[in-house]
């Protein structure tokens, strides 16, 4: 009886180290109290020899004696598993943050900016891209993004995931697996074309921003993404293209091309019915409110998880995320205050994502100060384009789409070549391995161009790419909804619903 | 006797003294209305993302009340003195005559039914 309580001791020391284990140790208990029987009395120790032998013999190194050289590889195995367990704890929970951006970020962000009858389209149109574009990486964004191929797209090597499996590319991130990287990526590409949707909020067929967002994220963002991040990328700072642009978490990427493409498509589409005269205020501040809180916390997972690893490059680019996101609710607010007297809540939250915008690029390169300059500046910049430049031009740039992405990651991105330092992220090394000069400040002047042409390609790919799926889509099956349904509000002639049933009676 | 409607419109901030007034007069059933509207009341401005709007049709209040004849300057009274604050935008009364009233309950017609 000894032995069978010392075994069942053992099993409870080592219970839930194998699948499954935990419930066969209960068992093992229970049958313990019938012991009487001889037959049971046997069953429960068998068991749990050979449950509890193989637990032993997983667990440690073998008793035979090991050499020092064997201790310490297996002791540098187990500190890369430590490492890889944090960097890919850290990864998925970014994951997760940059897809609550989304939704349910985005979609009350915009929601809230548009009247009441457009409410649930608008938030449909960010939710569609969290289906949809899933779909559409997985068949092939991912590989036409991250594959190797040429300076501009990836091969189809990944074609519906292929060869997208648990074990890390250390091309991309050494310690995580490369299905980690695949899917943190993923959510990048469903929030990008979710960002454009603000440029043709009220009046855009649902059936047509499906088929123009799909063809976008295929045809402008997958190669964008792969020149600037992907293997032999034309841009690629850290992959040695041919003009290193440096963009930590998107600023080109995603926002510059997202923003210009809404320009593009605003333009093209034409305003409203009855814009600028009919009156269209935000029909719930409160709804955006809570959207740009969503998407500050998340951004951290945009910014941070793009170190790609849990350590100090991470807690960087997590400080300058937050630093640039105040200094521009400062600088926005602080604009407004002094231009119309009061500072507004929808400017506040306005501000903050144009910071989060602007220091997207540069939140790896940079420090804490240079952070709260970036912010301040894209604050009071994004502020001056959305009032003054938007009513110079007249375009219905319905929830400025343009004027907070599109012009705070411009300036992002270039600021980001005027103060990166190489203290930060040393990411151009000469052939000995050492740092070289990151930013203009710091006195690497050329970077500054290197920005600027990633800019104007950003800006060339997104203009081009928009005009011509517009141009597609709309032959194929137009784009806009025709002015009775705009009138009526998206949510019932294109959805058949109504946001709030708050009117009608029991 | 004849039967009477006042309908007044007042400020918003008013309707629990006019209500608190009415009642102590003895008048207890009422309609209350949220409506839109202005009479020589300028509006204010809003200021979304640099976009200014104009809101000229200003919240109010709108009370409905059918009398018998004898009550009605009472009830104005205590109305008017209750909805007062001498500036602009404090509201209008209305008074119309009543062909009948019917209690749904139990059919009563004419005063009895009010």
């Amino acid at each position: 009886m000894a032995v069978i309580e010392k075994l069942n001791e053992a099993v409870y020391a080592s219970e839930g180290k194998l699948f499954g284990f935990q419930s066969v140790s209960r068992y093992g208990a229970e049958l313990n109290l019938m012991a009487k029987h001889p037959i049971r009395l046997l069953t429960v120790p068998l068991l749990v020899l050979i449950l509890s032998s193989s637990v032993l013999f997983a667990q440690t190194a073998p008793a035979s004696a090991s050499s020092p050289e064997q201790r310490i590889a297996a002791l540098e195995q187990q500190a890369a598993d430590a490492k890889s367990s944090a960097d890919n704890a850290w990864m998925l929970v970014s994951s997760a943050l940059v897809l609550m951006m989304t939704g349910p970020g985005l979609a009350l962000f915009y929601g809230g900016l548009v009247r009441k009858k457009n409410v649930l389209a608008t938030m449909m149109q960010s939710f569609a891209m969290m289906a949809v574009i899933t779909v559409v990486w997985a068949v092939v964004g991912f590989s036409i993004a991250f594959g190797a191929g040429n300076s501009f797209f990836g091969g189809l090597h990944h074609l519906f995931l292929n060869r997208v499996g648990l074990f890390p590319d250390p091309d991309y991130a050494a310690t995580i697996p490369l299905q980690t990287f695949m899917v943190y990526q993923l959510m990048f590409a469903i929030i990008t074309p979710a960002l454009i949707t603000g440029a043709f909020a009220e009046r855009m067929k649902f059936s047509a921003m499906l088929l123009f967002l799909i063809l976008w994220s295929l045809l402008v963002y997958d190669p964008m993404a792969h020149m600037v991040w992907g293997k032999g990328g034309l841009l690629n700072a850290s992959l040695g293209g041919r003009f290193p642009t440096l963009d930590f978490a998107g600023g080109t990427v995603v926002h510059v091309s997202s923003g210009v493409s809404a320009l593009v498509c605003a333009l093209y589409l034409g305003k409203r019915v009855g814009y600028p005269k009919l009156p269209m205020p935000p029909h719930s501040v409160v709804l955006s409110f809570i959207g740009a809180c969503l998407l500050w916390v998340g951004w951290f997972g945009f910014n941070a998880g793009s170190a790609l690893a849990s350590g100090g490059l991470a807690t960087s680019a997590f400080v300058a995320t937050h630093f640039g996101a105040a200094a521009a609710v400062v600088g926005w607010s602080l604009a407004e205050w002094l231009r119309n007297g009061k500072p507004s809540a929808l400017g506040a939250i306005s501000g903050c994502v144009a910071g989060l915008v602007a220091i997207t690029p540069a939140a790896g390169f940079v420090g804490p100060r240079a952070a709260l300059v970036i912010g301040f500046v894209a604050g009071a910049f994004c502020y001056w384009m959305v009032t003054k430049v938007k009513s110079l031009f007249g375009y219905d740039d319905s929830l400025d789409a343009f004027g907070v992405h599109g012009a705070g990651g411009t300036i992002g991105a270039l600021l980001t070549g005027v103060f990166a330092k190489s203290v930060i992220n040393p990411i151009f090394k000469d052939a000995s391995g050492k740092a070289l000069p990151s930013g203009v400040l710091e006195g690497n002047a050329h970077q500054l161009l290197n920005q600027a042409v990633g800019v104007v390609i950003a800006w060339v790919l997104a203009i081009v790419g928009t005009l011509v799926i517009l141009k597609v889509v709309d032959l194929l099956i137009g784009l806009r909804v025709s002015e009775e349904q705009e009138t009526q509000g998206l949510d019932l002639s294109q959805h058949g619903e109504e946001g709030y049933y708050w009117d009608t009676p029991a | 006797m004849t039967m009477t409607k006042i309908e007044a419109i007042i400020q918003t901030s008013k309707l629990e003294a006019v209500k608190e007034a009415l009642h102590e007069i003895g008048v207890e059933g009422m309609t209350v209305l949220e409506v839109r509207g202005h009479g020589r009341q300028k509006g204010h401005t809003e200021v979304y993302r640099g976009r200014e709007y104009t809101v000229d049709l200003i919240p109010k209040i709108k009370i409905e009340i059918v009398l018998a004849d004898d009550i009605v300057e009472r009830s104005v009274q205590a109305i008017v003195t209750a909805a007062r604050t001498g500036k602009i935008g404090d509201g209008k009364i209305f008074i119309t005559h009543v062909d009948d009233a019917i209690r749904i309950r139990n059919d009563e017609r004419g005063e009895s039914a009010l």
